[in-house]
């Protein structure tokens, strides 16, 4: 009987937590669910995917998003090697400064430096774009609910608007964003890009790749995460399983 | 009874500062029911658990930095630069929802085995101070990744002090430190962070003082004459305890290793911005029954009134419950009504994540009402008018029925 409410009480808990995190979407627009490879117990990082994911960022969202938390030198967990990624962030110009003679100057990038936007600051951007701030990538799987879902049915959702609706320039019609209306014009399309490893750039491959790309960018430590994470749970099991026996062993001494 | 020691060392200084024989009566001696059940264990557990955000606290506050322009930045450092900073911020974040799940079920079984009934009040009460501390380190505490949860968060509820009347406005200049939230707030919000969890180490110290004083309360819920019914705390409870650790850090590294953000929002991971208000503020679960009843009142001041009643009420049921009788087992219809109650928590806690209109807002109304309801109105009624089942004597005949 006790046991019984205690295994209902935790069901009521984990029930409640998902029901309540899925009611938070404005409509009943469904998103357009994809099989991630870092998802469930044993997620990882598609690797190809991912630097696929990196050639649309430096083709395509660099133009005009950061991911200013992103250091060169973690491309080394994508398969780059380390002359690799001083050679790739050395076709970056950083400014940086001041000098000894007080004055800003550019260089080079070298690994330590991160995927900045490409604009002094926030009042720069908006001015390019009429108002709008891209804003950095760097946690944006994270800061959206079922973020990598709603990057990809985002990315792929771009609509007609309907007959009774008016845009003005430089806003777009999208379903799965919040008012519907978004100031990022289609960023992808089929063959957007020519990938280097010849894969099809269709646009579904361009945004199951580029949001593998920003989710590593957000979520770095995952595959280390979940590695971890499946030792200290093996280890727990045992070491549970054991103080249970232990346990019964004890208790039998006055159980008789 | 004090404890001889062996080693003279330990005996010479146990002589002159008895820390050890007091900890070895608490810890080993300490004659304890013999028949507690699984839901006994939640009050070492929520040790544990303030032991571990205690030392992950510790660690965070070495890397975290207590600016508006800094504190998101330090945050990510933690995540990605320091070593395993992740795994350090992700147990102390879950940790805190884990922390409000075992207390809220400890909570539930002091009220269903009526664990505060005289001679236990004080000890009760105790609790409630913790709990309520808690609540307090939490709120603080999620305001400090200065996320946009954590600055609206804290702009709803600090503005709940304005709703006093006359002074308000005055109250919350002095709060903030400003005429808005900004550093001055952040600060204060970190410094008292920090300093209230050993408060709460403090209240827990005489939790179990008063614990201690009369023993655990049991199942059966009878004071124990006879000698047979109670047994060492070691080894039986130690290893209890200890299977009961292991259950519990199994469910949270789910949590810290593989749905490290399930329990919180996502929107916390958007840089806190004074200009751009979110679509839908609302607190962690643990806050949500408690914001439902907030507003569930059409006025300010009313609203909080209702809402610090709600925790405020819990000192006095004591005296509210009229029963003598302290166990559920031996009380029919009132244990129809716990399950009632914690069933209409749990709705409370729904209807705390919805925008409190049409439906919902009714929702809110009739179970902050039946909140109030139980304490103030089944709990005395009850005790007059129910019929109770005999009660044991003695622990023993209910073991053998089973």
């Amino acid at each position: 009987m006790t046991r019984n409410i205690f295994f209902y009480l935790i069901l009521c808990f984990f029930f409640f937590i998902f029901s309540s995190f899925n009611s938070y979407s404005f409509d009943d627009l469904k998103l357009k669910k994809q099989n991630w490879t870092f998802t469930g117990l044993f997620g990882r990082y598609d690797t190809g995917s991912l630097k696929r994911g990196l050639q649309i960022y430096q083709e395509v969202c660099s133009a005009c998003h950061g991911v200013k938390r992103l250091r060169f030198r973690e491309l080394q967990a994508i398969g780059f090697t380390n002359e690799q990624i001083k050679e790739y962030a050395s076709t970056f110009e950083i400014l940086d400064g001041p000098n000894d003679k007080g004055e800003m100057y550019t260089r080079f990038g070298n690994p330590g430096d991160t995927f900045i936007m490409p604009f002094q600051n926030e009042q720069e951007a908006r001015a390019a774009f009429g108002g709008a701030y891209p804003p950095d990538l760097s946690l944006i799987t994270k800061a959206r609910k079922n973020g990598p879902d709603y990057i990809y049915s985002l990315l792929t959702g771009y609509e007609d608007p309907p007959v009774n609706l008016n845009l003005s320039d430089g806003l777009y019609y999208n379903p799965y964003k919040e008012g519907k209306i978004i100031a990022m014009a289609p960023p992808l399309y089929d063959a957007a890009i020519q990938y280097i490893d010849q894969t099809n750039p269709s646009l579904h491959q361009l945004s199951y790749d580029i949001v593998n790309f920003l989710n590593w960018a957000a979520e770095p430590e995952l595959e280390k995460r979940k590695s971890l994470g499946l030792k200290v749970l093996l280890f727990l099991i045992v070491l549970t399983s054991l103080l249970y026996v232990t346990m019964k062993e004890i208790w039998s001494r006055i159980e008789k | 009874m004090v404890k001889k020691f062996k080693n003279k060392t330990l005996a010479w200084l146990d002589y002159r500062l008895p820390v050890f024989s007091v900890l070895h009566e608490a810890l080993v001696t300490h004659p304890t029911p013999r028949n507690l059940n699984y839901w006994w264990n939640f009050g070492s557990l929520a040790g544990i658990t303030l032991l571990i955000m205690i030392v992950s606290g510790l660690v965070l506050s070495m890397h975290y930095v207590p600016h508006v322009d800094h504190a998101f930045d330090s945050v990510e450092h933690i995540m990605r630069d320091v070593n395993y900073g992740w795994l350090i911020r992700y147990i102390h974040s879950v940790g805190a929802s884990m922390f409000f799940l075992i207390v809220y079920i400890h909570i539930a079984r002091g009220l269903y085995y009526g664990s505060y009934k005289s001679p236990r009040e004080v000890l009760w009460g105790l609790g409630i101070i913790i709990f309520m501390l808690m609540i307090a380190t939490s709120f603080l505490g999620y305001t400090l990744p200065w996320g946009q949860m954590s600055f609206w968060g804290a702009t709803v509820i600090t503005n709940i002090f304005t709703a006093i009347p006359l002074i308000g406005d005055n109250i919350i200049t002095w709060i903030w430190g400003g005429y808005s939230i900004d550093n001055p707030t952040l600060n204060r919000f970190y410094s008292l962070h920090f300093l209230i969890p050993f408060l709460i180490v403090g209240v827990v110290f005489f939790h179990i003082v008063a614990l201690h004083k009369f023993g655990s309360n049991n199942p059966v819920g009878i004071d124990l004459t006879n000698k047979k019914e109670k047994i060492p705390f070691h080894p039986y409870y130690t290893i209890k305890d200890l299977f009961g650790f292991g259950i519990f850090f199994t469910i949270f590294s789910l949590f810290i290793f593989f749905a490290p953000n399930v329990l919180g929002h996502p929107d916390n991971y958007i840089p806190a911005d004074p200009l751009v208000t979110p679509s839908h503020i609302v607190p962690e679960w643990y806050f949500l029954p408690f914001y439902a009843m907030l507003r569930a009142v059409p006025d300010k001041l009313l609203g909080v009134i209702v809402m610090l009643s709600s925790l405020f009420i819990l000192f006095i049921i004591p005296w509210l419950d009229t029963c003598k009788i302290r166990s559920s087992k031996f009380r029919p219809f009132y244990k129809q009504f716990y399950w009632i109650f914690i069933f209409n928590f749990f709705i409370l806690m729904w209807v705390g994540s919805k925008v409190p209109e049409g439906y919902f807002l009714i929702i809110s109304r009739i179970s902050t009402i039946y909140y109030f309801a139980h304490f103030l109105i089944v709990m005395p009624l009850l005790g007059k008018f129910e019929k109770t089942l005999p009660v044991p004597n003695n622990i023993f005949v209910i073991s053998q029925k089973k």
